[in-house]
């Protein structure tokens, strides 16, 4: 992040979110709204001043997952880029009751702005890589793992939080409720994945792995602690993982249980967890001081929403869709449009990181050429048939077709760059003005003929 | 395995609806169940051998006896299979192929219960009690909670009838024609 700041072919607009998009490849034109921060990008120097004195300091940090707190002005993390805060106007004392203004007062450069309103940009860019990450599953959704309700109940983030020596327990595990260290810690895998009942019948890929990570971590933090896990399957499969949960459960202690947790309960300090080791067949109560549960990754709330302004396709889920699952991960069906990390499938890093360069490669052999090369099976208008119905105009998904005037009468007209060749509008087209070149109605009933010859 | 090795997963799937090759075995069916104890076969291990198609294993084991449908598995499966909904359903096979049951008691509790059903349109305990132990060869088993549940009206000497009796014994006739 550090280094792409100072980029001068890198431009960063933090806090600000896509508000439209316009045009096709190699000429989008995108409108972003600038949030308000507040505070002036050009005059502050990041001292931190106003973060220190701002008299709201009790508010739970996101970054933390509420396991520490933050002030209301703030950044969201240390190593944040850029280095300049932002006031949350939703827990500010001066937005909210209209007194204080500590932090106008102790900026040593006058970079407070409380009148700073929104602002859009409108730019053209060639190429759009969506990067927008994912989700945790809300584990409030099962009932029988306390529904939220358990102090002791966390989530693997949360204790990934709590394994950073610069994070709100400074490196301890401790639990939540008494702040005491963590020495019996229950991992539960499959929270909400592979669960058709909430939805999510997928695989989430990386629970298995980063939970062989948080049970070794913790034998490193805590030489005293004990970690069981319970696992249905362990999926281990990329360069050295399978040999990393083995040594997890070799060198680190940890005990792996192979079977679904049906329930947790409050017994005093401890929390009773019920499961069952499906290969012995036994039944079995472990008493954690601390239980983690790997979410499920889902697709961001806004997902869709996004995807309806991008006008990229997206899964029952809410993750987009690639332009094909083996041969073009990612790119988006809508040209010019890349997809990487896990806004397309859960994905780890190695991954992610594996997608972003060829993301950026396929960037790069758009930007590159001073013309754009297409698949030759694109919808065609014959303009002597064409009478303007437009109707074409309205069942095409990609929004592919123009309208352009022919001697005073209005005809559809197909943008090459953007027609993926669908035929919603060949088959639409009452007058057969629209032909999908390479799907001709003879040579679809050539092609019938020539199949039905063998039956 | 040879021959139609879906055979007994199918005869479940008409009977019940509930496909067992839907499962994943992830046990929470069985981490959840309060009778695991006593069950020769833990619920998972039921829906594996419907799969593998041992229903020999399955119809002579107790664990479908033992469940007393209170659908834990059901609500908390991830596959949304009714767990509840098979062993009823292996209950019945059981008792229409006659094969021995394992808890014989079982069998006859179900009778008893349901014959003071019939007889009272609801349970009369003192009865039904006394009968199932005398049908099982121990008469005075319950016998010294009979006062104190007595004293504290928990148990009546005289059943209670419902007034609608008639009623409770056209439905049982209905369901016992449709069985048949």
């Amino acid at each position: 992040m550090t280094e792409s700041s100072h980029d001068k072919n890198i431009t960063l607009l933090t806090y600000s979110e896509i508000e439209s998009v316009k045009g096709s490849i190699g000429n989008f034109e995108v409108t972003i709204r600038k949030k308000a921060r507040s505070v002036d990008m050009i005059k502050c120097t990041g001292c931190g001043e106003c973060r220190q004195k701002c008299p709201q300091k009790k508010i739970p940090s996101e970054f933390d997952l509420g396991l520490g707190n933050r002030t209301a002005i703030y950044i969201p993390f240390t190593q944040a880029v850029p280095n300049v805060p932002v006031i949350d106007r939703e827990t500010c004392i001066y937005f909210t009751k209209g007194k204080c203004q500590v932090c106008s007062k102790v900026c040593p450069t006058g970079a407070i702005d409380y009148e700073q309103k929104d602002e859009l940009i409108t730019e053209k860019f060639g190429t759009i890589v969506v990067a927008t990450g994912f989700s945790l599953f809300d584990a409030k959704a099962y009932g029988e793992y306390g529904g939220g309700r358990f102090k002791n109940v966390i989530t693997s983030l949360q204790l990934e939080r709590m394994l950073d020596s610069s994070g709100p327990t400074a490196g301890k595990v401790v639990r939540p409720s008494d702040g005491k260290e963590a020495k019996d810690v229950v991992f539960l895998q499959c929270v909400g994945s592979r669960d058709e009942s909430k939805g999510l019948p997928y695989c989430s890929r990386v629970c298995c792995m980063y939970t062989a990570k948080h049970a070794l971590l913790l034998k490193d933090h805590n030489p005293e602690s004990q970690s069981y896990v319970f696992y249905i399957d362990i999926r281990a499969g990329g360069k050295n993982y399978e040999e990393f949960v083995k040594k997890t459960q070799k060198d680190y202690g940890a005990i792996y249980i192979r079977g679904r947790v049906s329930r947790i309960y409050e017994k005093g300090e401890k929390m009773v967890v019920c499961g069952v080791d499906t290969l012995t067949g036994t039944a079995l109560k472990i008493e954690a001081d601390l239980v983690v549960l790997a979410s499920a990754m889902i697709p961001n709330p806004d997902a869709v929403e996004l995807a309806q302004k991008l006008n990229i396709p997206y899964d029952k889920y809410g993750f987009f869709t690639e332009a094909h699952p083996k041969l073009q991960p990612v790119e988006s069906v809508t040209k010019g449009i890349f997809l990487t990390g896990p806004c397309s499938f859960p994905k780890d890093i190695p991954d992610s990181v594996a997608m972003s360069g060829a993301a950026s490669v396929g960037v790069c052999a758009v930007l590159s050429k001073e013309e754009l090369i297409v698949e030759p099976k694109i919808a065609w208008v014959d303009d002597e048939r064409c009478t303007g119905c437009l109707n074409c105009i309205k069942v095409c998904p990609f929004d592919a077709i123009e309208t352009r005037v022919v001697d005073g009468v209005p005809h559809a007209r197909v943008i090459e760059s953007l027609c993926p060749g669908c035929g919603n509008c060949a088959s639409t087209c009452r007058v057969k003005a629209i032909t999908v070149k390479g799907f001709t109605d003879e040579q679809v009933y050539a092609q019938i003929e020539a199949a039905m010859e063998k039956v | 395995m040879q021959g139609d090795v879906h055979a007994f997963r199918n005869v479940i799937l008409k009977l019940s609806g509930e496909d067992v090759g839907k499962c994943i075995q992830c046990g929470k069916c069985s981490a959840g169940c309060p009778l695991t104890p006593e069950m020769e076969f833990m619920p998972n291990q039921i829906l594996e051998l419907i799969r593998t198609n041992d229903e020999k294993r399955v119809l002579r084991c107790n664990t479908f006896w033992y469940c007393v449908s209170c659908q834990t598995c059901s609500v908390r499966c991830p596959e949304d299979i009714d767990i509840a909904k098979i062993m009823n359903t292996l209950r019945k096979i059981n008792l229409e192929k006659h094969v021995t049951p394992s808890p014989r008691e079982v069998v006859t509790f179900n009778q008893v219960f349901l014959d003071s059903i019939r007889g009272y349109g609801r349970v009369y305990e003192l009865g039904m009690v006394m009968k199932y132990n005398l049908m099982t060869g121990q008469p005075l088993k319950d016998a010294s909670f009979g006062p104190d549940m007595f004293m504290k009206g928990k148990i009546a000497i005289l059943p209670h009838r419902l007034k609608a009796l008639s009623l409770i014994k056209s439905l049982m006739d209905k369901s016992r024609r449709l069985i048949e």
